[in-house]
């Protein structure tokens, strides 16, 4: 348990050592959220509808932009190595460094999203859906993305590959995340996708740790 | 079932779609093992150079 | 003596199984049986082309058009069945780290993608005379180009880390993700539109087509299985020769003698 809590504090000191990284990531979430009004035209009804759409297919680009940082860092200088010899589970500390992502990525995408969702007019109970949806969806991403991170350490076009792995593993997130939102947005019931959410995380939780340390492993080797 | 060979290879006036699905399947079919054959040649051939090579290197030096 | 020699039988078959997973041992087999499966494909294709042609009967609704079906089901079949049998090849790799196992699903992979391709593309040409647009968003086409994503994904890991035994513990890390996800993707997809016509083959349920366009669609089927499993045979065959370059027993084969 120290062993993780050491690792999300070493992990957010060295990010706030280099915060212009997060900061770039959260202004590509906002940058890309703003470029589709200006793609399609400021019609209010249109804009409301592909809202959360838009908004979660713009936390999941964000949230692969700062995956490399997951491992990348401490692969290239040998700091990754010692943490797999190190007498502390590699689940452990890739959770933690999962957990530190999420902290860094995901948590920030999840509070500026009403500020983005009034952008697109949507209305209060929709903005609490949308925050729901991606606070329940965002530690996914940042889970199943350790994966891809792992898999493409220290390979040649290693990011645009891993984006190409990943993306099709968030479509089920990015389905009742959004839809969720949709729904609310038409009277529907929401339970549904908010139960199938918490089940993707909980199954997440319970295996990607496990599968992400095994990458890492045959990373080093 | 049909009445000539016209009317089989107009399918109907379906004939851009049946003829372009099974056309291509045929295609995909055909020219994969024909790309994997190729592979193999390639591979059988680089080995041959290699043994060439060594040969030489072995008559060479004696 | 009866006993030793039903032990001896059993341990000489139990030792064959893993001297085939050797690539030295395997590659002369699967040179001999890939001829097998040519013919093998050749037969349940002319059959089954036969009866998609000239048995089964003209359909009420799609007329002619809807005899597409007998390559696209097959292809859809076949693109989940290889990723299934790619995956345990994949998970055998990594579970008794042989690299016969990993060879066989680098093999298979092209054949899957192409497959997946194939099930899109007649799907395309079979809905637009049908609904009248190239490509509709229903659970079914969505699900197949997903599984495309994921085949292409595997491909592109594998090709592009350099060395051979990284690649094949990483693709198989990515081929069982992969395979865990695919019907959670697939159910996503489907409750999230569901436009396609519900599944009329199924095995609980009497199909609700024809006898005939059944037959045809199972003979396609075997014919596109018999054909996946020549071609993954072929490529298996160059793949280890690549790997396997500077080892004594591809230095001695007949192929290589000059």
């Amino acid at each position: 348990m120290r062993a993780l809590l050491a690792m999300i504090h070493r992990d957010l000191l060295l990010v706030m050592r280099r915060k212009s990284e997060v900061l770039t990531a959260l202004f590509f979430f906002v940058v890309v959220t703003s470029l589709f009004p200006l793609g399609i035209g400021a019609d209010a009804a249109l804009l409301r509808k592909i809202a959360p759409g838009v908004i979660w297919v713009a936390a999941l680009l964000s949230t692969l932009l700062g995956l490399h940082r997951m491992f990348a860092a401490d692969y290239q200088d040998g700091a990754l190595e010692q943490l797999v010899l190190s007498p502390q589970s590699m689940v452990l500390l890739v959770t933690g460094k999962i957990i530190a992502h999420w902290i860094v990525c995901g948590l920030p995408l999840v509070l500026l999203a009403p500020v983005i969702g009034i952008q697109f007019d949507l209305d209060a109970g929709s903005l609490s859906v949308l925050m729901s949806t991606l606070l329940l969806g965002t530690p996914v991403l940042s889970l199943l993305g350790s994966i891809g991170a792992a898999l493409t350490l220290g390979v040649r076009g290693g990011s645009v590959l891993m984006s190409l792995l990943i993306l099709p593993l968030y479509i089920p997130v990015l389905i009742f995340g959004a839809g969720a939102v949709y729904a609310n947005s038409v009277g529907l019931d929401t339970s549904g996708h908010f139960s199938l959410l918490g089940a993707i995380l909980i199954l997440a939780l319970a295996f990607v740790p496990w599968v992400s340390a095994a990458a890492v492993k045959i990373a080093i080797e | 079932m049909w009445n000539s060979p016209a009317e089989f290879f107009a399918m109907g006036g379906y004939a851009l779609y049946v003829w372009g699905s099974f056309g291509v399947c045929a295609l995909v079919l055909l020219l994969e093992p024909l790309v994997v054959r190729a592979r193999f040649k390639a591979i059988v051939h680089i080995l041959k150079q290699e043994k060439l090579a060594e040969q030489f290197d072995r008559e060479g030096s004696q | 003596m009866n006993q030793e020699n039903n032990s001896a039988f059993s341990n000489s078959r139990l030792i064959n199984w893993f001297k085939l997973s050797s690539p030295s041992t395997f590659y002369p087999v699967a040179g001999k049986l890939i001829p097998v499966f040519w013919v093998l494909a050749a037969g349940f294709g002319l059959t089954g082309l036969w009866i998609s042609f000239f048995v089964a009967p003209v359909d009420a609704v799609q007329g002619q058009g809807y005899r597409i079906i007998f390559i696209h089901v097959p292809a859809s079949w076949m693109s989940m069945f290889i990723y299934l049998v790619m995956a345990a090849w994949a998970g055998l790799s990594l579970i008794f780290n042989t690299r016969l196992s990993a060879m066989m699903a680098q093999a298979l992979a092209p054949v899957g993608a192409w497959m997946a391709f194939l099930s899109l593309w007649t799907g395309a040409l079979w809905g637009k005379p049908m609904w009248g647009t190239w490509w509709v968003w229903d659970a079914r086409l969505t699900s197949e180009l997903i599984l495309l994503f994921l085949y292409l994904g595997f491909m592109a890991l594998q090709a592009s880390i350099d060395n051979r035994r990284r690649a094949d513990k990483a693709g198989a890390i990515l081929a069982l993700v992969g395979v865990v996800n695919v019907p959670i993707i697939y159910f996503s997809v489907k409750w999230w539109n569901t436009l396609h016509q519900g599944a009329s083959v199924s095995l609980t349920k009497a199909p609700a087509m024809a006898q005939t366009m059944l037959w045809g669609m199972l003979l396609m089927a075997l014919c596109f299985w018999m054909y996946s499993i020549a071609v993954g045979l072929m490529r298996v065959r160059a793949i280890i020769l690549e790997r396997e370059a500077h080892t004594d027993w591809v230095r001695q084969l007949s192929e290589v003698k000059i």
